[in-house]
Formats: C-alpha cells, structure tokens, sequence
C-alpha cells in the first residue's frame, strides 16, 4: 500500500499548481483502514477532486452563489455549505476563503468502493467582509475529515468537517 | 474576549466581551454564520440551536476603534442517530465466502461526522440460518465489516446499529449453481423422453425456474442441440430415440450425466 501513495506525494508537489491555485499540496504516505487496497489511480483521481472543490467553495462563499458548489459537493456537505451561504447573503456577509497548504492522508477506502475519506490537516486565509468592508483576515489551521464519494465524472465531497486537534 | 474552547453542536454557550460602547459579533465558520449587534462588557447568550454544524468557527468583535478575534470548535454530540450504511451486493449467490460488504459513517442529530471511536453493531439475519454478529469500533466516525453469503436463498436483512440508531439493507441470497445434474430416460413412441432431477445447487437451495438447462444428442457425429428452461424444477425434452446415441445435459458450465441409449 506504501508505494502507491508514495507516488502520490510526488505527483502532488510537481503538480500542485493546477490542483490548487496557492496552496502547497502534500500528500502523505500511510496504511488504510478497510480490506480493500486503493488504486493508485482511485486514490489520484480523489485528492485532485477534493482539491478542486476548493477553489469552487471559494468562488461560492466569495460570491454568495451556492449554486458554484453544484459540480464538487453533493448531500451533507453541500446541503450545510449552501445553508451558510443563505446566512451569509442575509446577513450581507461574504467570505473569502484562500487554502494555503494541504497536508492529506487518505484514511479509509470503503470496501464496496463507494466512500473515500481523507484526513486534511489545513492552512487557510479566512476574510471577512460585511457590506462590502474587510472586517477581519484570520489565518486558520485545522484538521478537516472529509468523505467523497463517487460521481458520473468525479469524486465529490460529501462530508466536509473540521475536528478539534 | 472570552471564548468557549470547543461547543457541543446544539448546546448555548456565551462569549464574555470587554471594553464599552457598541460593536458587532460575527461568528463565521463553513456551516453556520451569525452576526450579533453586542454592547462591549457585557455578555452575549446564544441559545440552545444557536450553532449545529460541526468545524472550526472565527470570532471577529468589530467595535468602532478596534476589533478583536478569536476562535472555537464546534463538536459532534457524541450521540449517534444516524448512520450512513453502504452495502453491497443487493443481490449474490448463498455460500460465498466474505461476499457482504458493508460500511458505515457514524452521525449525530446534525448530521456531523463522530470522530471519537464507537462502537458499531453489524448483523446479517436470515429467517432460516444462524445470525452473523460483527462488533467494529469506528476510527475516524468510520467502520466497516465483511459477512459471508448464507448457506440459504432467501432475502436477508443486513443491519448496521449504535445505540438505539440503526439502518437496515436488504441482501437478496440467490441459489449458486446447479449441483449433481442428473436426468434420466424413456421411450416415448419413436421419441426418447429426457427428464432432470429436480435442479438444485450444492446447499440445497432450488434453481429458478426459467434457467436454460441443454440437452445434447450425438450420433453418428453429427450433434444437436435443445435449451430448455426449467419449469417447475425440472426440464424436460423429447430427442429422436436412434440407437447408439448419447445424450448428455448441462446448465451454463455445470455439466450433468451423459445417457447411451441402446434400444
């Protein structure tokens, strides 16, 4: 199992600039939970897809348009992402979210195939602006626990929570 | 300004502010975001169901010639109530070995993630075998377990469970293959008449009707061919009663016994 995410690490820092516009990608080796092995291929294909809800949960709190979330999260995530997205228009808060560094472990690959969970210890910028003024940049580091699943086209996040360290 | 370190998701909690005069609170996290009109120096209550949603929440107390921050999770309630249970197959033959999968994240009320390790309770059931009992201890809100097909056709239910929480799946078992196929035969006029057994598979468990059972005369070198599908268990087919021909059955790559008819 230790092989096939050792090259994910390497295919993550050459490639962590279309995968994420800023942030420094690490992958890390480790063994999963669960009988089934992942293919490195699966496991490849799932970072990218996460990676990529990124920049489209970025783009939706910025905006206040959760529709952006439409290609990249899918049941419980996106149902509580567009629900604080609602607040925040109401409120006439936006956010900007900026992720600067990811450091991944892929945790457990379900044995029907079907889930994928990933562990993100996680740097990110954090603006806030209320009518249009910048209240406040905080920068944040958490671990996040997130669960994919697997789409038409894509893998996409289905469960997207910070956990206390 | 005095934070919580971490809220249970539902529960109140309250943020003691220092200072006078007027400022807003903005609570902000990827689930939930409030925003607060507060007088400095006093305390604001949230209410029970103020925040649910689990993740890390940023405190900004905007005052008018100074802002302040802070920081504080919000966790899962540590009481499960619902469970996100994959399973697979829905439907496969009896008498496999580790051929159930199943799956299971661990929520609490507010659909967040459980961390923290939990037991979770799987069973396989069939009303005419014995139950399948797994106990598996979550890591990271997950947990997981592989059953074997029972050795009975029939539909199973297939429950994850913690606590007082359950879901359940239903795992159809359908019988394996045919096993021992065997026919017999007799002379029908100028016809002979081949009958199977009735067909079952190697656990006992009756073959569908429908199923193309095949039957195959050779003679002379030439060879023919009839599919019949089973009706009622059996399948039954009339060749032409030559002497010296040998007719055999099959049902897909189960081979049964050849007969030499001799008349």
């Amino acid at each position: 199992m230790l092989k096939p995410l050792f090259f994910l690490t390497t295919f993550f820092a050459a490639s962590s600039g279309f995968a994420s516009a800023q942030a420094v990608v690490r992958v890390e080796p480790t063994n999963l939970q669960g009988p089934r092995s992942l293919p490195e291929e699966t496991g490849r294909a799932a970072i990218r897809d996460y990676l990529q809800s990124w920049q489209s949960l970025s783009a939706a709190f910025e905006q206040n348009r959760a529709s952006l979330l439409d290609p990249d999260f899918v049941g419980i995530a996106k149902d509580k992402l567009t629900a604080t997205i609602q607040q925040q228009s109401a409120l006439r808060i936006r956010t900007h979210y900026t992720d600067r560094a990811h450091d991944i472990k892929i945790v457990f690959f379900s044995p029907e195939g079907l889930s994928i969970e990933l562990l993100d210890t996680l740097d990110y910028d954090v603006q806030i602006i209320d009518n249009d003024r910048v209240k406040t940049t905080q920068h944040v580091s958490a671990r996040y626990l997130i669960i994919l699943t697997p789409a038409e086209l894509r893998w996409r996040v289905r469960v997207f929570q910070a956990e206390p360290e | 300004m005095r934070l919580p370190t971490t809220v249970e998701a539902g529960s109140a909690f309250s943020i003691q502010s220092a200072g006078n005069g007027q400022a807003t609170l903005y609570i902000v996290g990827l689930g939930q975001v409030l925003k607060r009109d507060v007088l400095l120096g006093e305390t604001a209550f949230f209410s029970p169901g103020s925040l649910i949603s689990a993740g890390r929440y940023l405190v900004v107390l905007a005052g008018v010639s100074s802002t302040q921050n802070g920081s504080f999770d919000v966790v899962s309630t540590h009481k499960p109530t619902n469970l996100s249970f994959l399973a697979k197959p829905s439907r496969l033959p009896v008498g496999l070995r580790d051929g159930i999968t199943g799956a299971v994240y661990v929520l609490d009320d507010y659909h967040n993630l459980i961390a923290s390790p939990t037991p979770v309770s799987f069973e396989l059931s069939n009303p005419s075998s014995t139950v399948q009992k797994h106990l598996v201890v979550t890591h990271n809100g997950a947990a997981w377990t592989v059953m074997d097909s029972t050795a009975q056709q029939g539909i199973d239910k297939f429950v994850a469970r913690v606590g007082d929480a359950y879901s359940t799946r239903v795992v159809a078992q359908v019988p394996g293959d045919p096993c021992g196929l065997k026919m017999t035969a007799q002379q029908s006029g100028q016809q002979v008449r081949l009958v199977t057994d009735p067909v079952r598979d190697c656990s006992g468990n009756a073959i569908p009707d429908g199923t193309v059972v095949t039957f195959t005369e050779k003679y002379n070198g030439a060879q023919s061919t009839v599919d019949e599908p089973l009706k009622n268990g059996i399948a039954e087919v009339e060749l032409s009663a030559r002497s010296g021909a040998t007719f055999s059955v099959a049902s897909g790559i189960v081979m049964g016994n050849q007969i030499r008819w001799e008349k």
